[in-house]
C-alpha cells in the first residue's frame, strides 16, 4: 500500500502542538511554520514558537459530504480560527452542538484521519469550546 | 525511599448513552440498570481512541502540577484498546506532551489492570533513582459486541499519574499483587470484540483476585479496613465493588467518593484509576486511600496511599472527575452505533 507516513511525520510538531514561528525582529507570529518572515525578509530573527491554541472563531461551515477518510464523521463543523497570537488556522470544531462566530475555543488532541484500515493514523489538533469547563482559566491553559 | 503521586489527570469523553436506551433496542427490561447499578456510560467521539484519551489525561496531569515534561524518564500506557498492534501508544503520548527524547516507553496490556501495572513499573524506576519522573496511564475505548451484556457497561476514559519522589500529593506506602492463570475474559488477536466466561467472571476471577491482593497488602503493612478513609476497587459494574468492599470489611461511605461507574460505565484500564482520581479530588491531607485493581486473565494490584498537604495546592488547577461527569451530552442508539463504528458500511 502507499503511505504518506514521511509527509505526516514531518508535520507532527505543528499538528500535535501547534509549533509555528515567531519573528523576534518584527514580533510577528507565523503558522504554519516558515523559514522566512514575510515582513523582515533577510533581517528576520526566527525562532520556534508553540502557540497556546486558544482562539476565536472567525467563520465556520458544516461539511455534509467529505472524502472517504472523513465520511463517517459527517456532518462536522469546520472553522477558521484566529489564534490569540494572531495567525488564522482552519480546524475542526468538536464537542459543540452549535458553533457561533466569536466563540472562544481551546485545542484538543484528536484523530485527524486514517490511511484506511491498514495504514497509519494521523493525530493532531482540533478545537472545542473553551466554555466547557468554566473554572478553566485562560492562564492555566497557556501552560498546557 | 519515599515515592508516590506527583500529579494526576483524567479524561472522560463528552458523550453518554443511557443503559435504558441500549435495553430498548435489544428488548431487555429496564431493570438492567438497577441490576448492574450502572445508569449511563461514556461514549467516545468518532475521532477519539485510547491514544487521544491518554494524551488529554497526560496533558491535564502536567498542567495540574505545572511540571516540565522533559523530567519524564518513562511513559507506560496500559490499555486493551491500543489502536496499533505494533507501534507503542507511549511514543505518540511523549511527542504530544513535549517530552525530550530521553525516555523509555512501552505499552502495557493486562485487561483492566494494565494502568496499575504501569504505576508499579514507574514506582520501581523512581524509587531506585533511575529516573526523575514516570508517567503511568490507563486508557481505553472498550468494545462490547452489539447485544452482548458487555455492551451495557463498556465505556471510554482514562487517567494519567505522574510518579516521583518530591512534591508528592500522595505517598504510596506499598503494593501487593496477586496473579493466576484464569480464563475469565479474553480477546484473540485480530478479533474485534472480547469473549467472556459469563458468571465465571465473578467468584473465581474478580472476587478471588481482589480479596487476595487486598488482604495480602493489609497483612504486609499491618493495616485494617478501619485505618483507611477511602477505598477504590475495580468497577466493571456498580454491584461488584460494593460487594467486594463488604466482604473485605470496607463500608459504602469509604467507596462512595471513588465510585464513578454508575455515571460513566466501565472504563477498563481507566476504571480504578479514575476512581482514585475522584477520591484525590476530595481527600484531605493525612487521609488514607486503599486501591485495588482487577484485570481479567487474571490479576489484582493493591496499593496503600496517604494523601499529603500538596494536594490542596494543585487539586483545583485542573478539571475534577465530577466536572467531567457533569459535562455529558446524550446520544440515542443510532448515533451511538455511528460513534462506535458498529455500522459496517
Ligand atoms: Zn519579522
Amino acid at each position: 500500500m502507499t503511505t504518506n507516513a514521511p509527509r505526516f511525520w514531518r508535520c507532527i510538531p505543528q499538528r500535535y502542538n501547534l509549533i509555528g514561528t515567531h519573528c523576534r525582529s518584527c514580533g510577528e507570529y507565523i503558522f504554519p511554520p516558515r523559514n522566512l518572515c514575510p515582513t523582515c525578509r533577510r533581517v528576520a530573527e526566527l525562532e520556534e514558537y508553540r502557540f497556546k491554541g486558544t482562539g476565536t472563531v472567525i467563520t465556520h461551515t458544516t461539511i455534509y459530504n467529505a472524502t472517504e477518510d472523513f465520511e463517517r464523521q459527517t456532518p462536522y463543523d469546520l472553522a477558521i480560527i484566529q489564534l490569540d497570537e494572531g495567525p488564522r488556522v482552519t480546524g475542526q470544531i468538536v464537542s459543540c452542538p452549535e458553533v457561533k462566530i466569536g466563540m472562544r475555543v481551546r485545542p484538543v488532541f484528536r484523530i485527524l484521519g486514517k490511511e484506511g484500515d491498514r495504514g497509519i493514523i494521523y493525530y493532531g489538533t482540533k478545537f472545542a469550546p473553551l466554555a466547557d469547563f468554566s473554572y478553566e482559566s485562560e492562564k492555566s491553559l497557556s501552560k498546557k | 525511599m519515599v515515592s508516590g503521586i506527583v500529579s494526576y489527570g483524567v479524561y472522560i469523553p463528552n458523550y453518554r448513552i443511557r443503559l435504558q436506551e441500549i435495553a430498548r433496542v435489544w428488548g431487555e427490561g429496564e431493570d438492567i440498570s438497577e441490576s448492574l447499578q450502572v445508569f449511563e456510560k461514556s461514549v467516545p467521539d468518532m475521532d477519539e481512541d485510547a491514544v487521544t484519551i491518554a494524551v488529554e489525561a497526560a496533558r491535564t496531569a502536567l498542567m495540574r502540577a505545572d511540571l516540565d515534561p522533559c523530567r519524564i524518564g518513562a511513559i507506560y500506557v496500559g490499555s486493551e484498546s491500543h489502536p496499533y498492534a505494533v507501534k507503542p501508544t507511549g511514543t505518540i503520548v511523549g511527542e504530544a506532551i513535549c517530552t525530550s527524547s530521553d525516555f523509555t516507553a512501552a505499552d502495557f496490556e493486562f485487561a483492566c489492570k494494565a494502568g496499575t501495572a504501569a504505576i508499579q513499573a514507574c514506582l520501581g524506576l523512581v524509587s531506585s533513582n533511575l529516573i526523575d519522573l514516570g508517567l503511568a496511564i490507563g486508557s481505553d475505548v472498550s468494545q462490547g459486541a452489539p447485544g452482548d451484556m458487555l455492551e451495557y457497561t463498556a465505556a471510554a476514559g482514562g487517567a494519567a499519574f505522574v510518579i516521583g519522589r518530591d512534591n508528592l500529593v500522595a505517598e504510596i506506602e506499598g503494593f501487593f499483587s496477586f496473579t493466576t492463570d484464569t480464563p475469565d475474559f479474553w480477546r484473540r488477536e485480530g478479533m474485534p470484540y472480547p469473549e467472556h466466561g459469563g458468571r465465571f467472571t465473578g467468584e473465581p476471577a474478580y472476587f478471588k483476585h481482589i480479596i487476595s491482593a487486598a488482604r495480602g497488602l493489609m497483612e504486609r503493612l499491618g493495616t485494617d479496613p478501619e485505618d483507611y478513609d477511602y477505598a477504590v476497587f475495580h468497577q466493571p459494574n456498580g454491584k461488584f465493588p460494593m460487594r467486594v468492599a463488604t466482604k473485605l470489611g470496607f463500608s459504602r461511605e469509604q467507596i462512595e467518593p471513588g465510585l464513578v461507574v454508575p455515571f460513566i460505565g466501565n472504563t477498563y484500564s481507566g476504571s480504578c484509576l479514575i476512581g482514585l482520581a475522584a477520591t484525590l479530588d476530595v481527600a484531605k491531607p493525612g487521609e488514607k486511600i486503599f486501591v485495588t485493581s482487577f484485570g481479567s486473565g487474571a490479576g489484582s494490584d493493591a496499593f496503600s496511599i496517604t494523601v499529603k498537604h500538596r494536594i490542596e495546592d494543585i487539586r483545583c488547577r485542573a478539571p475534577s472527575v465530577r466536572d467531567y461527569i457533569a459535562n455529558g451530552r446524550y446520544l440515542d442508539y443510532a448515533m451511538y452505533a455511528k460513534h462506535k463504528n458498529k455500522l459496517r458500511l
